[in-house]
């Protein structure tokens, strides 16, 4: 059976969703991607430079993968809608990340600014990939509102904290049925695994990748960790048990009663 | 409640006695923590912390790492005018100093703003002395509407204003606010701000805090160092940049650390930062403040500059030019100070992709 993600009509087989910010140089992401296999990729409206040929990001994004422009800076769902206009004017497409942040300490996402944005944009026939702090009332209220998947935070965003969230992602992967990405907070390629092994559709990685020593073979091993996890979830795994078992089981006698 | 109480909380404290008891291990302990509270953030900027910079600096660059990954926001200034009325001993606008003063056409604006634009810049900030009848914040909003056709950032570094002027300029394309209180020391300020409205202590220490209620998106503040004793100033810049942050989380806050450099009139620093100093400074805010952004310009030389960057630094100005029309203009006024690394923008490209870091010159889309 193939295993497809299918977001906004269109099938990914990759799940591993790359950023494109705090790399060294944009030079690198090609090969990151490339190395990666990543087919969908987002990038920040705010640091494309559309006037510039050696500055533009999206001229380091190859040609197949799917524009997923974000809406940083974005304080309120006003200016995220905005954003998302003018992104899709340039020629971005119809994907939008949705990032509303009114607080810059934490640079934990507004849900409520999130859900208006989402509403309004997913009207507008964009597909809606929101980033949100994870609760369960706000993802169904995001699911309702046309969102094309949810995209919980694992932990605050370039944290490398892990699955903080742990908990309440799993019971968004239970209980909401758009496809769950965690985004945000992964720091290491386990974590990732983890994320997959749970059940998330997807997970998107950006700091981990970009600030690591050697961010292709990074972006390398995140891959291989998100397959593994996706394909220990479809296998189910074995049962875990608290105890060992036995060799020398204190009721087999009874078995030997039986048999008798 | 103003930036101002705060720093009365702290008048007749005995920073003396306090930085004498600090010990090596107090900062190890300190740089321990997941976080710093103000007393931490004072033990880093204490004389005993000058043994421990390398672990300080190895904490501060994971730190900025993790927070803004090795991007490098540029900018350049753009000064529309040299008048000035006040009277203030450290500047070379001083409005006792006999220099070729000037303000800007919008023609002029829009040339400068052409060869600016042409080095591939995107973030411009503007400057001017202190003169609202040669710069009325009419004139201002003027060349800001001229210049939001070739940036995408615009801020302004002038005059302390009301917040409802900082919302006339908003309007007009500004989305960022620089402005120094130049030295937390009410004292030191009032001996060398001797005459002029800037004389008004409070009137300036207040302005970033009007500039966020206006709705700046980002702000700068900064002391300038070699006025004052640098651990008093460098501690309230990072106190106020606090409690900024606290009441306006929505605000993108960054801090500048500017010393003084020869300028007109030649006034020397009264208290001398050395590079070891200014390693201390930017250290300690960073660890005390992991999400804050530091602003380096080029009053730093080249050499110092590139060290500097892994501390912290997200951003820096390249190409800069401190005259009055000096990027495009043959009749240029006189210069605020004389800037000390002189690399065009292509060069500094050059030398950020050359360690590592990558050259971000549009952070912002304004809509």
């Amino acid at each position: 059976m193939e295993d497809k993600l299918v977001l906004g009509g269109r099938e990914i087989d990759n799940r591993l969703l790359l950023g494109t910010g705090k790399f060294p140089s944009k030079a690198i992401i090609p090969e990151v991607i490339k190395r990666s296999g990543s087919q969908v990729v987002t990038m920040a409206l705010r640091r494309v430079d559309f006037d510039s040929q050696q500055e533009n990001v999206l001229n380091y994004i190859p040609k197949g993968c799917i524009l997923l422009p974000n809406t940083s800076g974005a304080r309120n769902a006003e200016e995220a809608v905005r954003i998302a206009r003018i992104a899709r004017a340039a020629g971005c497409g119809d994907w939008v990340k949705i990032e509303v942040i009114t607080d810059n300490k934490y640079l934990l996402p507004d849900n409520y600014e999130t859900i208006t944005a989402t509403e309004i944009l997913a009207r507008e026939g964009f597909v809606v990939l929101p980033y949100m702090s994870p609760d369960l009332m706000v993802a169904k209220r995001l699911q309702d509102a046309g969102a094309a998947a949810v995209m919980p935070l694992g932990a605050p965003i370039g944290s490398n904290r892990g699955l903080k969230t742990r908990e309440l992602i799993r019971i968004l992967i239970d209980e909401i049925e758009v496809p769950i990405i965690v985004d945000a907070g992964i720091g290491k390629p386990s974590e990732a695994a983890e994320a997959m092994e749970m059940g998330a559709a997807a997970v998107l990685v950006n700091t981990a990748i970009a600030t690591a020593g050697d961010p292709v073979l990074m972006a390398e091993a995140f891959s291989l960790a998100v397959k593994a996890g996706r394909q220990a979830y479809l296998a189910g795994p074995g049962l875990t048990r608290e105890y060992a078992e036995a060799s020398s089981p204190l009721t087999g006698f009874l078995r030997e009663v039986q048999e008798a | 409640m103003s930036f101002a109480n705060v720093c009365s909380q702290f008048k007749g404290f005995d920073f003396d006695g306090f930085f004498n008891r600090i010990q090596p291990d107090d900062i190890i302990k300190v740089l321990g923590k997941p976080g710093l509270d103000r007393t931490d953030f004072l033990v880093m900027l204490s004389p005993a912390a000058e043994g421990v910079l390398e672990e300080m600096a190895q904490k501060a660059h994971r730190l900025t790492l993790q927070h803004f990954g090795r991007a490098m926001v540029l900018y350049t200034p753009l000064y529309l005018s040299n008048y000035c009325v006040n009277v203030c001993s450290y500047c070379g606008f001083n409005a006792r100093n006999r220099m070729y003063r000037k303000t800007l056409t919008l023609d002029e604006v829009e040339a400068e703003a052409r060869a600016i634009a042409s080095t591939g810049l995107k973030h411009i900030l503007v400057l001017t002395g202190e003169s609202r009848r040669h710069v009325p914040v009419s004139y201002i909003a003027g060349c800001v509407r001229v210049l939001r056709r070739y940036f995408a950032s615009i801020g302004i570094e002038v005059y302390p204003m009301e917040e409802e002027e900082y919302r006339v300029l908003i309007q007009a394309g500004v989305d960022s606010l620089t402005i120094y209180q130049e030295t937390y020391d009410e004292e030191v300020y009032d001996r060398v701000h001797v005459k002029g409205p800037k004389k008004h202590y409070r009137y300036r220490l207040e302005a970033p805090e009007r500039g966020c209620r206006a709705g700046m998106r980002a702000v700068n503040i900064g002391a300038l160092l070699g006025l004052n004793d640098w651990r008093r100033d460098a501690f309230f810049t990072g106190l106020h940049a606090a409690y900024l942050q606290d009441r306006y989380p929505e605000v993108e806050l960054s801090v500048s650390v500017p010393r003084l450099r020869p300028h007109l009139g030649n006034f020397p620093p009264l208290y001398p930062v050395l590079d070891k100093n200014l390693v201390q400074i930017l250290l300690a805010l960073r660890l005390f403040i992991p999400r804050l952004g530091l602003t380096l310009s080029t009053r730093e030389r080249a050499e110092l500059r590139d060290r500097l960057i892994p501390l912290g630094i997200t951003r820096m100005s390249a190409g800069s030019c401190t005259k009055v029309g000096g990027y495009a203009i043959q009749d240029t006024g006189h210069g605020q100070f004389d800037i000390a690394d002189t690399r065009n923008v292509a060069e500094i490209r050059e030398a950020l992709l050359g360690r590592g870091y990558d050259p971000v010159f549009k952070d912002w889309h304004p809509f």
